[in-house]
């Protein structure tokens, strides 16, 4: 059988950009083609890259023409504060009803569908049990517009998924991430001199690193993994928890009643805190991840180590920030990659071996000595 | 719960426990909230207090509580601001020969009660949701306290005392029987004359958010000094553990069959709170 041809959708956003760099370095991996309104925001090598939002015409028609087996959702906006609701629901709703459209069909050559979806699907209330299992239901119908969103779009992947019965589905619900690299309101929150908390309330938190995300996200395309899973790491901690592997003192900025209004005050003042998570501030959340780990996917951090990587960044942030990072350059991107003058080591992206891999190249050349000894 | 059976649910795998989260060494908080800072805070001052000196607790039974395992404890429960859970805590910890942590299990109420919400998490409340309970007997094997009566027994007056209201619908029986852990039922006596309720005042429960706001010989009249327990004898005995284990599958689901096992574990303890009463010579002393 012949590698697998993947679909990443979004892979503008952090989620989509990073899984592609990691199906990159599978060889199992034939093709990658990676679409979104936006230019990608990190370094890709062999993936090809496709300026289209969802029309689901022009997304069947990729589809179709590059026999794409796999399809890797992962532009949902699960952070209110990053677009407008309308947008936001757009993108979430009609935007996954497109994608799903162009993955259906009788004749369709797609066999698997991996979708981003949000831990924001259980809410956050009172009522909550602590740990949410996949087959959960929150206890109160959506509060905020997001999480409408959320819970509508699954509905319609859990609809396809129904209908087509010999594609594998994967819904994947990730909670709060934290990292070195991904930015969402709560990286913003909490890179803040002080936490911002609700007085007199602790919420539990739990995180999932950046590294995992992609790692999720990977693994669910190699492996077979039909059905919901939680995507969270072990340890769920409390906000104060958090604050203190910050360095950092809670802060309760706002009150315990009439909360939306202050949190209205403070968006005049610069501060933003969106609605979910405002809610989250209140009543914290905890999923249960253990089915995950039960199929294969072992963390690589903790909920807890990914606060202190977070740290370390955060301490180390006033001296990296003049670094401008990665422009995407349409014409270079394409000379690159197309251009038949191109002979050197960039093609092979050989001039990008990052310190690891060099250090990985010289371990596998020094044991090679050895190895032929031992023969 | 609606039915939404489109997405195939994975494949049955061995059991979930293996899969749950090891402790990390330097965390003090537990991932239910659970601090053992505060926990031991308190229960070297105020709960070491109350329990030896104020309440001058007697514990009987304490070898009922197993060593190992899950099993739910099932106790009355009563005063406006119930010393009855901590107590009972705190015989496990002083009596037993293998102290365990016990979790009790709270109204949601709390979880949205600012500062409430904070400190009872961090003292070992759990919100009474089953899935919490089931997770806390079967998957942890911990023990867990519940007071089936609920707010129905702490919002009681004073002229009803130790007169145990309905058991919930037997929610509880169900949880330790799909957990497959003993139930042990729990009988105290004092609670009702700590802080007993004289009266309850709707208009100001509505005003405060409160879960009832009660009027006692000390509050609202006297302020923060409501808050302080007249000096009851304390008796807590712990009964014969009622299996489960013996429960089909099939019967687990059977209301009725719940319901008449909680209604038959509020006797045994209705019927040993009467006992403890009529032996009882003084409030005070016991």
């Amino acid at each position: 059988m012949s590698g697998r041809r993947v679909l990443i959708t979004g892979v503008s956003t952090f989620w989509g950009g990073r899984l592609a760099q990691a199906l990159e370095r599978d060889p199992g991996v034939d093709v990658i083609i990676g679409v979104s309104p936006d230019d990608p925001t990190c370094e890709l090598d062999r993936t090809e890259y496709v300026r289209v939002g969802t029309q689901h015409a022009l997304l069947r028609r990729i589809v179709r023409a590059a026999e794409v087996d796999t399809v890797v959702d992962t532009r949902l906006i699960v952070d209110s504060a990053i677009a407008p609701a309308k947008a936001a629901h757009e993108n979430n709703v009609i935007g996954t009803m497109n994608v799903l459209a162009a993955c259906g069909g009788a004749d369709s050559p797609v066999r698997k569908v991996v979708f981003k979806s949000s831990a924001h699907f259980y809410g956050s209330e009172r009522d909550d049990p602590a740990f949410f299992t996949e087959e959960m239901e929150r206890p109160h119908a959506p509060r905020t517009l997001l999480e409408k969103d959320v819970v509508e779009a699954e509905r319609a992947v859990n609809a396809f998924a129904g209908r087509y019965k010999h594609v594998t589905v994967t819904v994947l619900r990730f909670v709060n991430a934290l990292g070195r690299e991904v930015r969402t309101s709560h990286t913003a929150l909490l890179g803040l001199p002080a936490v911002p908390s609700i007085l007199g309330f602790d919420p539990r938190y739990q995180f999932i690193h950046e590294d995992d995300i992609h790692g999720v996200l990977e693994h669910a395309t190699r492996e077979e993994l039909p059905g919901t899973y939680n995507a969270a790491a072990d340890g769920v901690l409390a906000l104060s928890e958090v604050a203190s592997l910050l360095g950092k003192p809670l802060a309760p900025v706002l009150p315990p009643w009439g909360t939306g209004l202050a949190a209205g005050m403070l968006r005049r003042l610069g501060l933003n805190i969106p609605p979910e998570m405002l809610q989250q501030l209140r009543y914290g959340r905890g999923v249960d991840n253990r089915r995950l780990k039960a199929a294969g996917y072992a963390f690589r951090a903790t909920s807890r180590e990914a606060v202190i990587d977070f740290a370390e960044h955060l301490r180390t942030r006033s001296i990296t920030d003049g670094d401008p990072g990665y422009r995407y350059e349409r014409e270079v991107e394409e000379f690159l990659r197309r251009s038949p003058s191109v002979r050197g080591a960039d093609r092979l992206g050989l001039g990008r071996l990052s310190a690891e891999q060099l250090a990985e190249l010289a371990r596998a050349l020094e044991s090679l000595p050895e190895a032929r000894r031992d023969a | 719960m609606s039915a939404r059976p489109a997405l195939p649910s994975p494949a049955p795998t061995d059991d979930l426990r293996r899969h749950l989260p090891a402790i990390e060494p330097d965390r003090t908080l537990t991932d239910w909230g659970r601090s053992e800072r505060v926990e031991k805070l308190l229960d070297r001052t105020l709960t070491e207090f109350l329990y030896h000196y104020w309440f001058r607790c007697e514990v009987e039974g304490i070898e009922h509580v197993p060593p190992t395992g899950g099993a739910l404890l099932v106790a009355n429960h009563a005063g406006a601001l119930p010393p009855d859970a901590s107590m009972i805590a705190k015989a496990i910890k002083e009596e037993h020969a293998r102290p365990r942590p016990l979790h009790i299990t709270v109204e949601h109420w709390f979880k949205g009660y600012p500062f409430l919400s904070m400190l009872v998490t961090k003292i070992g409340g759990v919100p009474a949701h089953p899935a919490n309970v089931l997770r806390l007997l079967h998957d942890e094997q911990q023990l867990v306290l519940v007071f089936p009566e609920g707010a129905k027994a702490t919002e009681k007056l004073y002229k009803d005392r130790y007169k145990l209201r309905r058991f919930g619908r037997g929610g509880f029986v169900e949880a330790a029987a799909r957990a497959g852990v003993p139930i042990v039922p729990v009988a105290v006596v004092g609670a009702e004359e700590a802080m007993p309720t004289i009266a309850q005042v709707g208009v100001l429960k509505r005003l405060t958010g409160l879960i009832y706001f009660p009027v006692t010989p000390l509050f609202p009249h006297f302020g923060l000094l409501g808050a302080a327990y007249l000096p009851a004898k304390f008796r807590i005995r712990f009964l014969p553990p009622v299996r489960t284990d013996w429960l089909e599958e099939s019967a687990r689901d059977d209301r009725g069959l719940l319901q008449e096992i909680a209604d038959e574990i509020r006797g045994q303890i209705q019927d040993e709170v009467v006992a403890m009463v009529g032996r009882r010579r003084s409030v005070w002393l016991g």
